[in-house]
């Protein structure tokens, strides 16, 4: 084999062979799935099962898993190329959350799972047997994650869990849960991120009750409020020690950060192309709107930002498969990336005018969709108290 | 029975080419790149020939910069077993293209070569006929359906008139047209194991091909605007425009 030629010392913005084939083929897929599919689940709500089937068919879901367990063993890099490339085609979060969470959300499993989880839990997901959903958030905690109240109270060889969960996704379909909950009373801990710890285990509906939240935008990938009675979770289902919870589920947050970023980017693109196009052919003062410098200017700011944010998101990307710290790349990425992304889809609307606001212009859809991103995971406010604190030294303001 | 294709490094589809100011040629600087789609179809014929048996191997060949091994690459992933990439910044013309894969015939003696019909770049639809005259070998062109039997290539070719159907003996040249097959995407697990399949690199000097090019390019012109159209209410009125207003008919 021919090595792919890389200068020492070169920095290199380019994405090699493999990646570009990622792209290429995941793009053909993608194809298949076009504006109407998109705008049809948007008005129907019905999960895009035949968008999911076609991804796992091509053996996408195991991008980033080990390839003992079936998967392909490559890097947060490709995982984002593939989120990026799947928002971009205009499939936007109904798309990419559809396959997302089984993208990174087993990540604590790979990182602390045992030999023996990891061949129970991966290789399935991979094949798509199993779908898994991701209930971190409460009703009562918001984004202080250690004021979590669900219980996990240790019976035998068991837990029982009760409490509450709010917006997690995809819950509606899954069969499995990813699910953090307390297992040491707040009080009784040293520090405020002890005694979490992690689940991955069964969604039983006769334990869980699963009541879909009416929403914004990406109709078509449910969220839900989970009222949990009495799970019973096995030992073997909990992932790494008790009282590890948190300290797993950190590992993959930044993940999630760099491909909620690389799908925003994707979205923004999508938007932004949208309104460029329309930009050019719509004429009124005989002559094409683009033409106007008030038009024209905002969309090659949004080309700017959206460019920079995709920047930062590769960058995180390549620092994480790097093994080298990137929370603040990964933040920060995530932040502009939302920013970027929420322009230029306002401002795909806005260039669109009256028709910007009618769904079959789908620029509205986009633009319902990219709040996901400014919301969650984690708030625009929490990744600048973070920055503040950890990159420039200042106090803890939260 | 070992198959050679072909995988021409080309402007993707869906891009909108620019013509550059100086109307020298075309902007394909950041432009997305792809497998010329009639060869992709000739690689997933090679590949289904092979998955049915009637194959053992199928050589996949690019020729250009080296950005090429990128569309190697693509094909190894839709399931060819093995690249050769001919390594030039040259200008190759189709002639050019003709005697470097003669070359590669000469040197791989493969049973059966299918190539796309037409590159979508300069859609010269010469390649394929030059390089069955070079080599000495049939040719079956615009190829819809191959059927293979007995040391010979019964090939549907779509052509004016409508369908035709020829015999040809092994080895042949063939090219694919649009409907012999549709090609599959390539899955990630073919895609990580194209990563392992070897490419072999060669020059045209090595192989002993002088791709000076002949044909001289003028001059490059966007086709003009297309006028919007009208909808007619009948065919009397269709007749009517064709013979009155566009004096067609
Ligand atoms: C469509 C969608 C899907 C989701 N899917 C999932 C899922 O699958 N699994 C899951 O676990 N979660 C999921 N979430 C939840 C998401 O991660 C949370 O909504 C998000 O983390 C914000 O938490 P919260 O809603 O509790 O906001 P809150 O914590 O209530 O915050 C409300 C507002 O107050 C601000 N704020 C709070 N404290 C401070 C402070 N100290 N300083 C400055 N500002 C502050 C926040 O920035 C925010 O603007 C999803 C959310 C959405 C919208």
């Amino acid at each position: 084999m021919v090595p792919i030629e890389q200068e020492e010392n070169n920095m290199d913005f380019n994405f090699n062979d493999q990646q570009i084939a990622i792209r290429d083929s995941v793009s053909k897929i993608c194809a298949d799935f076009g504006e109407d599919y998109w705008l049809q689940r948007d008005s129907d709500g019905k999960f895009p099962v035949e968008f999911l089937d076609a991804i796992t068919a091509g053996g996408w879901l195991g991008i980033a898993m080990p390839e003992e367990y079936g998967g392909a063993g490559l890097g947060i890099v490709e995982a984002a190329i593939l989120s990026h490339t799947i928002t971009r085609s205009g499939a936007g979060f109904s798309g990419a959350s559809a396959v997302h969470l089984n993208l990174f959300g087993p990540h604590p499993i790979v990182v602390f799972g045992t030999n023996e989880q990891k061949q129970r839990f991966l290789p399935r997901l991979i094949a798509g047997k199993d779908r898994a959903c991701f209930g971190v958030t409460e009703p009562d905690a918001g984004l202080n994650t250690a004021r979590l109240s669900t219980k996990a109270t240790r019976d035998g060889d068991h837990y029982v869990l009760n409490g509450r969960k709010m917006w997690t996704s995809t819950a509606q379909t899954a069969n499995k849960i990813l699910i953090i909950a307390r297992t040491t009373p707040f009080e009784e801990c040293e520090k405020p991120m002890d005694g979490l710890s992690l689940f991955y285990t069964d969604l039983d509906r006769s334990k869980i009750e699963v009541r879909l939240i009416d929403k914004m935008g990406r109709k078509a990938v449910d969220s839900n409020a989970l009222f949990i009675d009495d799970l019973i979770v096995p030992v073997e289902d909990r992932i790494g020690a008790e009282g590890d919870g948190w300290k797993c589920l950190l590992h993959g947050l930044n993940p999630e950060r760099i491909l909620i970023a690389a799908e925003s980017v994707g979205l923004g693109q999508a938007a932004l192309e949208r309104a460029a196009n329309y930009a050019r052919e719509r004429i009124v003062f005989d002559r094409p709107i683009g033409k106007n410098q008030a038009i024209q200017h905002p969309l090659a700011v949004n080309w700017m930002e959206l460019e920079a944010a995709h920047l930062m998101a590769f960058k995180a990307a390549a620092l994480y498969d790097n093994g080298q710290s990137c929370g603040a790349e990964a933040n920060a990425a995530k932040y502009l990336a939302a920013e970027a992304a929420l322009s230029a889809c306002q401002r795909a609307v806005l260039t669109h005018g009256g028709m910007g606001y009618a769904k079959e212009f789908h620029v509205e859809r986009y633009l319902r969709e990219i709040m996901i991103a400014v919301i969650a995971p984690v708030s625009q406010e929490m990744i600048k108290s973070f920055i503040a604190e950890k990159v420039l030294g200042q106090a803890k303001s939260y | 029975m070992k198959i050679l294709v072909t995988a021409k490094r080309v402007v993707d589809a869906n891009v909108n080419v620019r013509v550059l100011s100086d109307n020298s040629g075309v902007d394909i600087n950041n432009v997305k790149m792809a497998v010329n789609p009639f060869d992709e179809i000739a690689i997933e014929e090679a590949v289904r020939i092979r998955e049915a048996g009637n194959a053992e191997e199928v050589v996949v060949a690019s020729i250009g910069p080296t950005q090429c091994k990128e569309q190697i690459r693509t094909a190894l992933a839709l399931g060819a077993d093995r690249g050769i990439f001919v390594e030039t910044d040259a200008d190759i013309q189709p002639l050019a293209v003709a005697k470097l894969l003669k070359a590669l015939v000469d040197k791989e003696n493969p049973d059966l070569i299918i190539l796309g019909k037409q590159a979508i770049d300069g859609d010269n639809i010469q390649t394929g006929q030059m390089l069955a005259a070079l080599a000495g070998l049939p040719q079956a062109t615009f190829a819809s359906e191959i059927l293979l039997a007995d040391g010979e290539a019964t090939v549907t070719r779509e052509i004016d008139g409508g369908m035709e159907t020829i015999t040809v003996k092994t080895p042949a040249v063939i090219t694919a047209d649009l409907r012999l097959n549709e090609p599959r995407y390539a899955s990630l697990p073919n895609i990580m194991k194209a990563k392992k399949k070897s490419i072999d690199t060669y020059t045209p000097e090595e192989l002993g091909v002088d791709v000076t090019p002949r044909l001289t390019t003028l001059k490059v012109e966007p086709p003009s605007d297309r006028q919007a159209g009208v909808i007619v209410a009948d065919v009397e009125e269709l007749v009517d425009k064709l013979k009155n207003e566009a004096k067609v008919i």
